[in-house]
């Protein structure tokens, strides 16, 4: 009963969206036949474009080593084979990576929406002496390029004694001023009264952060969730600085170093790039109505 | 524990919910949240502490210390750590390769930059159209964006591999000479170029066709029944309303351009001949391949004062919006 429901929903709502988009296309490109053809071909080139690096990288995964360099052939000749991929999963660091990648992002992640939205409850709840001059700090720390920041940034964790160590990669990379900025914003418009009437019902800070202003932010929340998990699973700078040991190697990092390792074996290096690739994409065709809206909620504070 | 109104006014940081609600009148009901009853505790010192912390060890010491460590002549291995004075940064001015890695930069953000919003914007007003295929068009623009860099130079290096990549093998199809995409010092910038608006362009496209979804649809409608036809409404209603946005666009990828490192330490590491290196790399080759951390300090201040002129031009439009 409950799934028909929401099959229902589901329907319905995709038949608007396709209402919707009759609307537009009658308003922007107007009732041309010529004209929609057109737009449709460019999108459809441009598309191609685009898909033809993953989806050559992807057929050639599946080849045969020997096959693989053969000069730009495009499908397998002596047919598929999942042979690069046995040998990236068995008998390479790629799952040690994927590993410390899966780690790295999500303690970052958890850290950094956690101490952001303290932080952006903090200015947008409280009253504190010196709340102007962190807020001020605040702004001024997005000015901040981290990137400039790797040679004093680096000898602070070797005198911490935090090089090599998932520490050392996981809290640089947990200070996201910018995201405070967009949580506080959101947390400014939450109607007073709620918070008010709990506040007359007796409800400390620690209450009204966690049953009212969390749960009413559930969706910038997640936002900036997966706006911080993309960065911090695709970041290279930061961990490749910090990391000398391959046990402590994130992907892009371990990736980075196996032109050395391996020398040109193009079916396996498409392999782990495949492999590598394949979780952000699965989490976009999930997530794809909301990281669309969440560009436009967090983009806008910077990447 | 509550306050009156009165008294929060006068509270440092007040300010800012006053600015924001200029009708708070008694009686509208209107006020967004907490004026009154805020808690007036120590609270938000705990709830600001853990971030407080975080950006002081990892943002505030380590600015300092770079500042510090610019004026000294500071090695990896530990060793002199003398106060030297602006030596290091007389040096840096003096130094070919500081402009030189500068000039790579830059003129990487120019190329990279320029295409990377235009071609953002024809995604956008293409997709706008609200034509069929919606999903797989979003998808197809945006999906190189979410690999990381590593991917990126795999599958580009792949194509651009002499006599086996996909590139040599269409220009020999149209029966041009092969092409030297990373190794000819006059091509290879092009191909980093052409990456990077391969891989990032889906974030301006995503960024656009927001601001696309928020334009009025009457609009539209309106210059319809005028008898607009369809360029005219593009270039007559879309376009002037996009201006804002392709404003913030343009310097938050001229910011992201010139902090430029992933791919071209990937793809040629700097080569051929050092013609491709940023000045983030030799940031990181002086640090960290010839240990000479002071003098690498010195550097990434000059490249600093560089990026903060951007940024201090991007949040003028801000501070106008807020």
């Amino acid at each position: 009963m409950a799934v028909a429901d929401i099959a229902a929903v589901r329907r319905t709502k995709a038949l608007q969206e396709r209402a919707e988009n009759r609307t537009l296309t009658r308003l922007t490109i107007g009732p041309s036949p010529w004209a929609r053809a057109g737009a449709l071909i460019a999108l459809a080139v441009i598309a191609v474009a685009w898909l033809v690096p993953i989806v050559w990288g992807a057929i050639t995964s599946f080849k045969h080593e020997s096959e693989a360099a053969l000069p730009a052939q495009l499908m397998p000749a002596t047919g598929w084979t999942v042979e690069a991929y046995q040998k990236v999963l068995g008998a390479s660091d790629l799952p040690l990576w994927m590993w410390n990648s899966l780690v790295v992002a999500v303690l970052v992640t958890a850290l950094t929406v956690l101490i952001s939205a303290m932080a952006a409850f903090a200015f947008s709840q409280t009253l504190f002496r010196g709340r102007a001059f962190m807020q001020w700090l605040t702004l001024a720390a997005i000015m901040m390029p981290g990137q400039i920041l790797i040679v004093p940034l680096f000898r602070e964790m070797q005198l911490l004694g935090l090089v090599d160590t998932f520490a050392g990669i996981v809290l640089p990379q947990v200070v996201a001023p910018v995201m405070v900025f967009i949580l506080k914003r959101f947390f400014d418009a939450i109607p007073s009264e709620l918070l008010d009437a709990a506040r007359i019902d007796g409800a400390g800070p620690w209450r009204l952060f966690w049953t009212i202003v969390l749960p009413l932010s559930r969706s910038i929340l997640v936002a900036v969730a997966i706006f911080v998990f993309i960065g911090a699973w695709n970041n290279f700078l930061w961990p490749f600085i910090i990391t000398t040991d391959p046990q402590f190697m994130t992907l892009p990092v371990g990736l980075s170093t196996v032109k050395d390792a391996y020398g040109v074996q193009y079916a396996q290096n498409m392999a782990s790039a495949m492999i590598a690739a394949l979780p952000l994409l699965v989490v976009f065709m999930l997530f794809q109505r909301r990281i669309v809206q969440g560009v436009a909620t967090t983009g806008m504070g910077g990447q | 524990m509550t306050v009156s109104n009165a008294d929060v006014t006068t509270v440092p940081g007040g300010a800012t919910s006053r600015r924001r609600t200029p009708a708070a009148s008694p009686g509208t009901g209107t006020r967004t949240s907490g004026t009154s009853l805020r808690a007036q505790d120590r609270s938000g010192y705990l709830f600001v502490a853990p971030f407080a912390v975080a950006t002081g060890l990892f943002l505030v010491v380590p600015t300092l210390y770079g500042l510090w460590m610019s004026f000294t002549n500071q090695s990896l291995t530990g060793a002199g750590s003398e106060f030297i004075g602006f030596d290091n940064y007389v040096e840096a001015f003096r130094d070919p390769q500081v402009w030189e890695t500068l000039w790579h930069t830059v003129w990487f953000t120019v190329l990279s930059t320029v295409p990377l919003v235009l071609v953002a914007l024809i995604m956008a007003l293409l997709v706008h159209t609200g034509l069929p295929g919606q999903w797989v068009w979003r998808m197809s623009f945006f999906a190189p964006y979410l690999l990381t860099s590593a991917v990126v130079w795999h599958l580009s290096n792949w194509m651009f591999q002499p006599d086996i990549g996909l590139l040599d093998a269409w220009v020999a199809a149209i029966g041009l000479e092969p092409i030297g995409w990373l190794t000819d010092e006059n091509v290879a910038m092009f191909s980093i170029a052409g990456v990077t608006v391969w891989w990032t362009v889906g974030f301006n496209f995503l960024l656009y066709l927001a601001a696309l979804q928020g334009i009025p649809q009457q609009q539209y409608e309106a210059a319809t029944i005028d008898g607009a036809g369809g360029w005219r409404r593009l270039f007559s209603i879309t376009l002037p309303q996009l201006r804002t946005i392709t404003g913030v666009i343009l310097v938050l990828q001229l910011l992201a351009s010139l902090k430029v490192f992933d791919q071209i330490y990937m793809l040629t590491a700097g080569g051929p001949n050092g013609s491709t290196r940023p000045i983030l790399e030799y940031i990181y080759d002086t640090g960290f391949t010839n240990y000479r951390l002071g003098y690498a300090s010195a550097i990434s201040y000059v490249f600093f004062a560089l990026i903060l002129v951007f940024t201090l031009v991007r949040l003028l439009p801000a501070r106008k919006e807020a």
